[in-house]
């Protein structure tokens, strides 16, 4: 994904009119936005404004207040590490220690190459087989400081 | 599978439900059941079912099996695992590999395949069938058992469970507000935390005035180390969906929603393929089965925030706003989504209803305890042997869970608490092992029962370190409308973490206690209300580890990194070089077969010599440089 994306008009209408233009649809319709573009690009959420007929500012505050959300664009491969209560005293913070340490990123961040960014997720309900981390989608279970080398590399092609 | 068409009437299901409920009792063929929910699925599920089906097809059995792709078994730590019927054979943990020969051997010659048994590991004697399996003994899976019965994007496979019977009946032979008295004599209680009697929130919202109504399904399930929703949503999402067609005969609603959690991908798309299924057998929309009832139930996705579990959130969030939570009353049975009349309930809570529908309130109430009725289903985590979802009759006690289901705890360590009910619940210690489970004793003791983790810690865990990680959650939680919570969490917090770093003072735990209660008093919805039970019951039962990191600057369970060095024991070190080689950081010295050192100028305390090392020979001891340091400061 590079930074310099431009955003594409029609495609943000598009979504907006599946919820027939629809202000309490502005969660799923900013879900799919970010399904499209790996996040919300600050010229999407201004056409969006001017589609739902609400203040920018309202837009903003719903973008900010859930997690899921990214106003940054992110990396081209994304690594979330479990911080459950179940992952955590299996090791979690420690895994997320060994990534930071491993990406050269803090968690929340995303590389200047925009190769990857480093994310924490509170529970991901698969307390049986943590510490876990996703990558792109994948499960990783059981994860070990020892494995996370391994793990980063599948993905570095 | 079979196209689906529309149901015409009610004569038409209930000739559909008795002709599916005969095929799968007459069925004589062998049924391969794979447990495929997201665990599964982690650990490599779907590459055992494609090998499955090259085997079977390899072996021309295509026509003498049935392969059922299933939601979770509850056996986590046994995954990926399969059952096959009707002989209820139980093979664990398996690879690609390994299928061909169960196939061969299992399927073809009727042989049993021993070293993909599950083993016990106390009396190391193999179990053949599942239910000789101790970690579903003592369990009464009512909910959760149906789960390997029903492939979970097929309508017609949780008709030939009986599913949908209880809808017929409530339909056909239930008043509205019966159905609420059956529901309020079964003593159903909610499953989601707060254990609010589920008869009465549905007549409430059934005599609310007016005349649109909504219901919803609580699926936000935020609680860190909980996933019995999940659970039940991917693996049976049909009976949730039917307990919410119940719920809206019952309350008057025409429309319901379920919000599911956005960081349950699976969960999300098995109950979208049943909403979509509901649809097209026209057992969702106007006139259903050609009564006067229409339902239309919608999927609201949430996006990551913790505090949407709260009921008057959660509906914010469904209109679209930002998930703060409102001052109550107006309950939601009053004024909920868009201000009519809203009835919410969990998961479980859904699931239920069916089943007592079908088997009547006494069957229900005959379970559990007398003020908790029927099961209810933990997750039991972390320091445990047999990790899984639980599903167990109210009262039973935590050392049955914990010993005899969980099978106790790793590596012979000790057991030290075990911590329920999430971030708004508490640690209890060895001594509460008796404790029967239900809404009132867990309560008293200071947790809750809240949406059912257990989370077991061993002797190596850190109470300061968990008290710090669920006030560190839900200061990142907490939505910011309340003073009390807002800064009450993140002070907590930040006093826990100055113990955990050795800068501690004293004084600091009596200031927390204020602050606890402070936040409990003042904050507006349950979360600040309950935030300050993680704090209160560690330092409850565990107040001398506090002592030990205040005064002595001691880290006893050896995790918290400012107070601890890592050493190597020399009697130990057989000087294989593991931990030499896992050091991202040189720090390790030493040559083969000779005992290794740590420099402590270089060791950036990353624990992954522990880890790698297998003869126990590196410790986490007291840092006397830091005691030394704080002496002097002190």
């Amino acid at each position: 994904m590079s930074t310099s994306q431009t955003v594409n008009l029609e495609k943000i209408q598009e979504i907006v009119e599946r919820y027939g233009y629809d202000k309490s649809k502005l969660i799923s319709i900013l879900q799919d936005i970010q399904a499209v573009f790996h996040y919300l690009p600050a010229q999407a959420l201004k056409q969006v404004a001017g589609y739902l007929k609400i203040p920018l500012i309202d837009i903003i505050s719903v973008a900010t207040f859930y997690r899921a959300f990214s106003l940054k664009p992110r990396g081209e491969h994304v690594a979330t590490v479990c911080m459950g209560t179940a992952c955590h005293v299996r090791g979690a913070p420690r895994i997320l220690e060994e990534f930071e340490r491993q990406l050269n990123l803090k968690k929340g961040e995303t590389s200047e190459d925009g190769k990857w960014s480093l994310e924490t997720v509170a529970c991901l309900g698969c307390c049986a087989i943590g510490p876990v981390v996703v990558v792109d989608g994948d499960y990783h279970a059981h994860t070990t400081i020892r494995k996370v080398s391994n793990i980063l590399h599948k993905y570095q092609k | 599978m079979k196209r689906l068409r529309k149901f015409k009437n009610v004569e038409d299901l209930r000739k559909t439900i008795q002709q599916q409920e005969a095929t799968r009792q007459q069925e004589t063929k062998k049924v391969i059941t794979v447990s495929s929910g997201t665990c599964g699925q982690a650990r490599g599920s779907q590459k055992v079912i494609e090998a499955l089906k090259k085997a079977i097809k390899a072996e021309g059995l295509k026509d003498q099996v049935i392969l059922r792709i299933t939601g979770c078994h509850g056996f986590c730590e046994a995954e990926p695992n399969l059952i096959i019927y009707p002989d209820r054979i139980f093979y664990q943990k398996l690879t690609p590999e390994d299928v061909r020969t169960i196939v061969q051997e299992t399927i073809k010659d009727g042989r049993v395949v021993e070293k993909y048994l599950y083993r016990d590991p106390r009396t190391k004697e193999r179990a053949w069938y599942e239910n000789e399996i101790q970690f579903y003994q003592k369990q009464k899976r009512i909910v959760l058992g149906d789960n390997v019965f029903v492939d979970p994007t097929s309508l017609l496979d949780y008709l030939a469970i009986g599913g949908f019977k209880p809808f017929l009946k409530a339909l056909t032979e239930f008043h509205p507000e019966e159905i609420i008295q059956t529901v309020k004599k079964s003593g159903l209680r909610g499953r989601g935390g707060a254990g609010f009697p589920t008869g009465v929130k549905w007549e409430a919202t059934r005599r609310s005035p007016g005349d649109i109504k909504y219901i919803i399904c609580n699926g936000d399930e935020g609680d860190p180390g909980a996933y019995m929703d999940r659970s039940v949503l991917e693996g049976n999402p049909f009976r949730v969906l039917e307990g919410m067609m119940i719920g809206a005969l019952a309350i008057g609603a025409r429309e319901g929603f379920i919000y599911v959690r956005d960081e349950y991908p699976l969960a999300v798309r098995h109950v979208t393929q049943a909403v979509d299924q509901l649809y097209r057998t026209g057992l969702l929309g106007k006139n259903i089965l050609g009564t006067e009832f229409s339902f239309d139930l919608h999927i609201s996705k949430g996006a990551g925030a913790f505090v949407c579990g709260e009921e008057t959130a959660l509906i914010a969030s469904i209109e679209g706003r930002v998930g703060e939570p409102r001052q109550r009353p107006p309950f939601p049975a009053q004024k909920g989504l868009w201000k009519k009349p809203t009835c919410i309930n969990n998961v479980e809570t859904w699931a239920n209803i069916p089943l007592i529908i079908q088997n009547g309130a006494e069957w229900f109430s005959s379970i559990g305890t007398a003020g908790s009725k029927g099961t209810k289903i933990f997750s039991l985590v972390g320091k445990i042997n047999n990790t899984g979802l639980v599903e167990v009759p109210m009262g039973i006690t935590l050392r049955e869970i914990i010993y005899d289901i969980g099978g106790g705890i790793p590596e012979g360590k000790a057991f030290k608490a075990v911590q329920t009910g999430g971030p708004s619940g508490g640690c209890l210690p060895a001594s509460l092992l008796d404790l029967p489970i239900d809404y009132e004793s867990l309560t008293a003791a200071g947790s809750i029962m809240g949406s059912g983790g257990m989370i077991v810690m061993d002797e190596k865990t850190c109470m300061v370190d968990v008290a710090m990680y669920f006030l560190n959650f839900l200061r990142d939680e907490s939505c910011g409308k309340c003073i009390s919570c807002r800064e009450g969490t993140q002070r907590m917090w930040e006093i826990v973490k100055d113990i955990s770093e050795g800068k501690g003072k004293p004084g600091d735990l009596e200031l927390l206690e204020e602050l606890a209660l402070a936040t409990k008093d003042a904050s507006m919805c349950g979360l600040g209300q309950t935030a300050a039970n993680p704090v209160l019951s560690t330092l409850r039962y565990f107040r001398e580890e506090f002592e030990a990191h205040i005064y002595e600057k001691r880290c006893p369970a050896g995790v918290c990194k400012s107070l601890i060095r890592y050493v190597v024991i020399p009697e130990k070190c057989t000087g294989c070089e593991a931990c030499k080689r896992a050091c991202p950081t040189q720090a390790i010295q030493g040559t083969r077969k000779d005992v290794h050192l740590i420099l402590y100028d270089k060791c950036i305390k990353c624990g992954a010599c522990l880890e790698a090392c297998r003869f126990e020979a590196i410790e986490a001891q007291r840092d006397e440089a830091i005691i030394i340091d704080k002496e002097v400061r002190l």
